[in-house]
């Protein structure tokens, strides 16, 4: 079981408390009318696929009940860092840099 | 004939249902907590998991936004919450009928919360809480002694919690 950090309830608990919810950092577009198809298609379904660090939304619903982001390992599947809603998307050079 | 004998405790934990209380649930937002908490005379802690106890009410912070109480005096408690509620945007919505408590308690009652609580109970101070789940119902555990712990279970969700809980104690009895 993964052990993820809440940043809401600074506290690192079982994964099943959670909720994964998507990739992080996608903007709604202010005026979906103006959009073609293809960018439409584009907002709604194509995802990056990363292979590697991936910035993505989790819920702790059954907890605090808050959104958050985290950036987890693809390929390990290690939990990088987690950080509140709304904050800008972490450059992680600098986190390598820090540790 | 040798007999063998049995030291198992005979009551490892015992599970009471707690009579009906009234119970709020009060979202407001971080800038408006402090002055809310004036408003209703409570004491409203903002981190996580904290409880406070002020005149037989308690509250419990459930999230950054979101607290239950435990009212003493529920007509008190709306009427300051309607009179302030121009001034102090805030959300306050009776939930006394949707959990059920149960009252954990007993020398193995850690034991017990294991078999369905993923979280590290036993590393849980004395006098928090926190939502967590139970099997796979959501619960709000309440921490009250290092042996003593309140669950609040969603109605129809308690036969299933109540069935857990029936299951391990006889397993706890007979020793396994």
């Amino acid at each position: 079981m993964l052990l993820i950090h809440c940043p809401y309830c600074d506290e690192t608990l079982p994964e099943s408390e959670f909720a994964y919810a998507g990739e992080a950092h996608i903007n709604r577009p202010a005026d979906p009318s103006a959009l073609s198809d293809e960018e439409w298609r584009d907002y709604l379904f194509i995802r990056t696929n990363a292979r590697g660090p991936h910035y993505e939304r989790w819920r702790h619903i059954h907890g605090c009940g808050r959104f958050f982001n985290a950036v987890r390992d693809t390929v390990s599947d290690r939990f990088l860092m987690t950080y509140e809603a709304g904050e800008a998307r972490p450059d992680l050079t600098v986190k390598e840099a820090a540790e | 004939m040798t007999t063998q004998r049995h030291e198992f405790d005979p009551t490892p934990f015992l599970v009471e249902e707690l009579p009906w209380a009234p119970r709020f649930s009060l979202r407001v937002r971080p800038e408006h907590r402090a002055a809310l908490a004036g408003a209703l005379s409570l004491e409203l802690p903002s981190k996580v998991g904290q409880r406070s106890t002020a005149a037989g009410t308690e509250v419990l912070c459930l999230g950054p936004d979101e607290w239950t109480i435990l009212a003493q005096d529920a007509d008190a408690l709306t009427t300051a919450s309607s009179a302030a509620y121009a001034q102090i945007p805030h959300s306050l919505v009776e939930i006394s009928d949707r959990e059920i408590t149960l009252r954990i308690s007993g020398a193995q009652a850690l034991t017990a919360l294991t078999t369905g609580c993923p979280r590290d109970v036993e590393a849980m101070p004395v006098g928090t809480g926190a939502r967590t789940l139970f099997d796979t119902a959501t619960i709000v555990l309440w921490r009250d002694d290092r042996q003593s712990f309140r669950i609040d279970v969603w109605r129809s969700f308690l036969p299933h919690v109540h069935a857990i809980l029936d299951q391990v104690l006889v397993e706890l009895k007979s020793g396994l």
